[in-house]
């Protein structure tokens, strides 16, 4: 079991409010992300779920009971820390055995145990090592293993991957989610970095200044965002979100239309521009071009080959059945504009 | 990004800083070889540099008068006695200063080290008057107390900089993996402090050994450490710089030895804080 239910949480720091009364259920064996800009209060939700900061006010129930005022070893949740924190005086089986060790479990079970951890994540060859001896993906397993061997009602994650290089982070990403279908335990998961948000999460949560923007799975996010912040935040590159006339023309106060539905032409199209910046990945082209439409560059993805360059003139056309409509207030607006007028 | 030296300049800054290094080392030098000259070479002019009889008269003649091991056993006592009382105190008051800081920390912080700053003499007389009272002059626990107190801030100063080095979130990971406070400090802070602590257990076992002002008023035979033997070849006798030298050669050099075999220790202890 690992349900974890928040009612009305707060949390302030003197006067400042890093959380104001904030609502959250998370249900068993889900994978929940929470993603959002730097200062958002996600790492500080997390360890107010952990126990390492107190609520100002509310209730965090874990498994139907009151877990408010428990200690965090109390909780029976597992955290993985952005920087491993491992024990550096401690070889990598006594790391992982810790916990263990604290619990008072018998010494049989506890190698048990650490054995089966070390084979899991391929540490069987490290184990007598210190963790000053590991590479990062290593240390990164090490930390995983420590919190996996106390079979725990939920893992949490804080940032577990932005130490690592690019190359290593895809391959842990892969194994974290592996290790979720496989063990089915409740994962609490924070990032900044919306693409581990959509690619691992069952359900994300967006947060900005400690308040919940949007909860859905990733696909409800990036279909349907709630407002322009989440439409701006989840999706790379960004969504284009325009004002002014061409929001008037959709009967909306900002238009919104992501890269990848905006056809592109060299002859003809809704939205003259000139290309001030090409970027060729190979796969995909992604294209910033100036526009009297709008004051920034509009983003465009085209073709992997697609034969343009700086300076050159290009024709913009939106996707009519993929356009965001957002009100005065940033909110979505239901439907299609054009369609109704 | 190494930086373009001609010989020319390390030739000079070496040759420089040697002749600081023995600038420095020369009253030393000149204690040991004066302790091994006779009363009349050790006031000669000009003076006699290597040149003369080496004799051991000098440490014989002390042995003689004054009980040596009775003065170091005084020392030892006193300078691990207070060290131990010291880090007592001061582990606990630096864990909690470098994990749970408050908006006060650092004022209080400061506030311990400012004591340093008052002349030690502007409390003889309150400090003596309570000895006084409390029957404690010349006594070995009086002692021990008065120097612990006036190097605590110097430990707990010391600890919390170098607890400061150690990641907070360790701590919080043993805190999630069920340990309690006393694990917490003895399985996981302390193993990770170990240089820091030796480096601070060594500095103050050094200056509580040094320390004279204190020892040498509130003692007079039963609890005097060695300041006190060196003293007492001094004032009484006049001057007997060859007597005087042996009895100061015989007083550093315990701490002498220690201290060279753990230079990597003290160097990192004497300028805690400066480098990471």
């Amino acid at each position: 079991m690992g349900q974890i239910h928040l009612e009305k949480v707060r949390k302030t720091f003197g006067d400042v409010v890093i959380i104001p009364d904030l609502d959250l259920q998370i249900e068993d064996g889900e994978f929940v992300v929470f993603v959002g800009p730097s200062g958002c209060g996600k790492s500080t939700l997390l360890r107010l779920i952990a126990g390492l900061e107190d609520v100002t006010g509310g209730k965090i129930v874990i498994d139907g009971k009151d877990a408010t005022t428990l200690p965090p070893a109390k909780r029976g949740l597992a955290m993985v820390f952005q920087s491993y924190a491992l024990y550096p005086h401690m070889s990598v089986r006594k790391n992982i055995a810790f916990p263990l060790k604290m619990a008072g479990m018998d010494k049989a079970e506890i190698d048990r145990r650490v054995d089966y951890a070390a084979k899991t994540l391929n540490l069987d060859n490290y184990i007598d090592r210190r963790p000053g001896q590991l590479s990062g993906g290593q240390r990164q397993r090490v930390a995983i293993g420590r919190a996996i061997v106390r079979e725990p009602k939920a893992f949490l994650f804080d940032e577990p991957l932005s130490n690592l290089d690019a190359a290593l982070r895809v391959g842990m990403r892969l194994e974290i989610s592996e290790l979720h279908q496989r063990l089915k335990t409740t994962m609490v998961y924070v990032t900044h970095d919306q693409v581990e948000a959509m690619t691992m999460a069952d359900k994300i949560v967006v947060l900005r200044a400690g308040n919940i923007e949007q909860v859905g799975s990733p696909l409800e996010l990036y279909t349907a965002p709630r407002n322009t912040f989440v439409a701006g935040f989840i999706g790379s590159p960004k969504m284009n979100l325009l004002g002014g006339a061409e929001a008037a023309k959709y009967q909306a106060a900002t238009m919104g239309v992501r890269p990848e539905h905006i056809r592109l032409s060299t002859t003809d199209g809704a939205w003259k521009g000139t290309v001030k910046v090409s970027e060729h990945l190979g796969s995909d082209t992604f294209l910033h071009v100036e526009s009297p439409v709008h004051d920034e560059p509009l983003t465009v993805r085209a073709g992997g080959e697609f034969p343009v360059h700086a300076g050159d003139v290009v024709y913009l056309t939106p996707q009519e059945d993929k356009i965001h409509r957002f009100d005065d207030k940033g909110l979505a607006i239901k439907g299609n504009g054009r369609a109704t007028g | 990004m190494a930086r373009n030296v001609s010989t020319g300049r390390k030739i000079g800054t070496t040759a420089l800083a040697w002749f600081v290094g023995l600038v420095i080392f020369f009253p030393i030098l000149w204690t040991f070889l004066t302790s091994f000259k006779t009363e009349l070479q050790a006031i000669s002019i000009p003076p006699v540099f290597v040149g003369f009889d080496w004799t051991l008269e000098n440490y014989q003649t002390i042995q003689t008068q004054s009980n040596y091991f009775h003065f170091m056993a005084n020392s030892i006592y006193l300078s691990l006695g207070s060290t131990a009382l010291g880090l007592i105190v001061a582990v606990p008051a630096a864990w909690a200063m470098a994990f749970s800081p408050t908006k006060r920390t650092k004022d209080i912080l400061l506030w311990m080290l400012s004591t340093k700053m008052l002349p030690a003499v502007g409390v003889l007389i309150p400090v003596y008057l309570m000895f006084i009272k409390f029957g404690l002059l010349d006594s070995r626990l009086g002692l021990i107390v008065v120097l612990f107190l006036i190097n605590l801030p110097i430990i707990v100063w010391m600890l919390y900089t170098y607890f400061k080095e150690i990641p907070g979130e360790i701590l919080e990971a043993a805190r999630m993996d069920g340990a309690s406070l006393r694990k917490e400090i003895t399985q996981v802070l302390a193993p990770m402090a170990v240089p820091g602590i030796a480096s601070t257990v060594l500095l103050n076992v050094i200056l509580s050994w040094n320390e004279a002002f204190w020892t040498l008023n509130l003692t007079t035979s039963n609890a005097a450490p060695l300041t006190a033997f060196i003293a007492s070849f001094s004032s009484p006798q006049g001057n007997f710089y060859a007597k005087l030298s042996a009895a100061s050669m015989l007083a550093i050099a315990p701490i002498l030895i220690v201290g060279w075999f753990s230079q990597k220790q003290l160097v990192r202890g004497l300028t805690f804080g400066a480098v990471k």
